[in-house]
This record gives C-alpha cells, sequence and structure tokens, in this order.
C-alpha cells in the first residue's frame, strides 16, 4: 500500500472507482477515508473541451509540499491525488482526492482543505475551448475564499 | 545558456514555450527576450508573472549557469 504513488499527474482519463477501492485495500487502522472527484462541466455548451497544463517536476513538488502539510495537520495516515493534465472532454475526471485518517472528521476536512488548494493555488494553467474560441481562466473569487477559510 | 520555458498565456502569447537563450543573469535575459519581442518582454515583466530557477521560485536577481532552466510562470489558475 505504501508503495502506491502519492501524487500523479496523468494525460489520461482515469477510473476514480478503482483508485479509491486500491486506496481503501489493506486497511485495518485506519476508520475513515473521505475522496472527491471533480469533473469537467460542459458549461451548457460553451466548454467543448478543458485544457490544463502543468510544469512537471513544479506542479508535482508544490502539490506534495502542501499535501504533506495537510497530512501532518489532519494527522492523515496517508493520501492519494491524481490529477488530469492536457486536454479533458465534459464529464471525465479531473481530479481524484482521497485521505485516510482514523476517524472521518480529519479525513473530511484533509479532504475539503486539499481541493481548495487544488483548485485555487496549485501550479496549473487552465484554458477552456468552446464554440467562441479558447480562453485562459484563472481561478474564481469563490475559489479564493474557499481557501483563505484555512488561513 | 539558459533553457527558458513559457507556461500558460504568455507561451500563447510568444508563440513558442521552449528555447534556449544566451544570458549570465535574469535582468540579461530579460532583456533578451524583450529585445527580440518587445511586447512579450513587458509580458514577463507584467503582475503576477513569477520566475523560478530549476524549478525554484525566485525573487529578484540570479546568476544562470550552464544549462540552468528558467521557468516564467503567469499567475496560476489552480486545477
Amino acid at each position: 500500500m505504501t508503495t502506491l504513488p502519492s501524487i500523479s499527474l496523468t494525460a489520461r482519463a482515469f477510473e476514480p472507482g478503482a483508485l479509491l477501492t486500491t486506496f481503501c485495500a489493506g486497511r485495518d487502522e485506519t476508520g475513515a477515508v473521505a475522496s472527491f472527484v471533480g469533473l469537467a462541466r460542459a458549461e451548457r455548451g460553451q466548454a467543448t473541451t478543458l485544457e490544463l497544463e502543468a510544469y512537471p517536476g513544479f506542479t508535482d513538488a508544490a502539490i506534495a509540499a502542501f499535501a504533506e502539510e495537510a497530512k501532518a495537520r489532519f494527522d492523515l495516515q496517508d493520501y492519494r491525488i491524481v490529477h488530469r493534465i492536457g486536454r479533458i472532454a465534459p464529464g471525465e475526471a479531473i481530479v481524484f482526492v482521497a485521505t485516510a485518517a482514523g476517524h472521518r472528521r480529519a479525513a473530511f476536512e484533509a479532504c475539503d482543505f486539499l481541493m481548495d488548494y487544488l483548485k485555487s493555488r496549485a501550479p496549473f494553467w487552465k484554458k477552456q475551448h468552446g464554440p467562441d474560441g479558447e480562453r485562459w481562466i484563472e481561478p474564481t473569487a469563490r475559489d479564493r475564499t474557499d481557501a483563505e477559510r484555512w488561513d | 545558456m539558459a533553457r527558458v520555458l513559457l507556461f500558460g498565456r504568455l507561451a500563447d502569447q510568444a508563440g513558442w514555450r521552449d528555447r534556449t537563450v544566451e544570458a549570465g543573469s535574469i535582468a540579461d535575459l530579460r532583456r533578451a527576450l524583450a529585445d527580440g519581442d518587445a511586447a512579450l518582454g513587458e509580458a514577463l515583466a507584467g503582475p503576477g508573472v513569477q520566475v523560478a530557477v530549476d524549478k525554484a521560485i525566485v525573487r529578484g536577481e540570479a546568476v544562470l549557469a550552464a544549462g540552468t532552466e528558467v521557468a516564467f510562470l503567469p499567475p496560476m489558475s489552480g486545477g
């Protein structure tokens, strides 16, 4: 179980259920696993493709540093983060986060904390392609206030 | 010689994302890039653009050895 990578950036579609099954396997002292799956929205036809750019070696290191902080802060046993990069179609999973702790509160809160970071501060650059062309997207005000809840 | 990487809208604007440039410092590099493309030079100095040298954020000046990787990072969007 500890031989699996904690963080993956992948250009290929992934199956969240399979990741969760693997993450939950072989635990007899965990008690609580919380998970979150983010899916690409079609935005009522305005988004035909989402394109996510990462800086390999920098993006994963930044996420790892933050996740280790979350692990200490919420006393997690471990976590798993899988994030898509490249071109993503509506309905496909963009991000999977799972957290394991002795009790549910820590697992829920750490999962929420990690997602607020990933949505607002993680080093990705996001472009939306649609019928009217393409545009770069920056974090929304809501994403920022969600992240500031933890400061 | 530095290996220069551009991300997000900076790469779109420049029309390239990976290039080798002769420069001994960040300031040298900014000058060299602005000489070739004034609009890009301005964008690289724009608000929220961060610089990473060998994958670590650097604020201000840094000496660039041969083969150093310098990345210009526009404001990050999150995933």
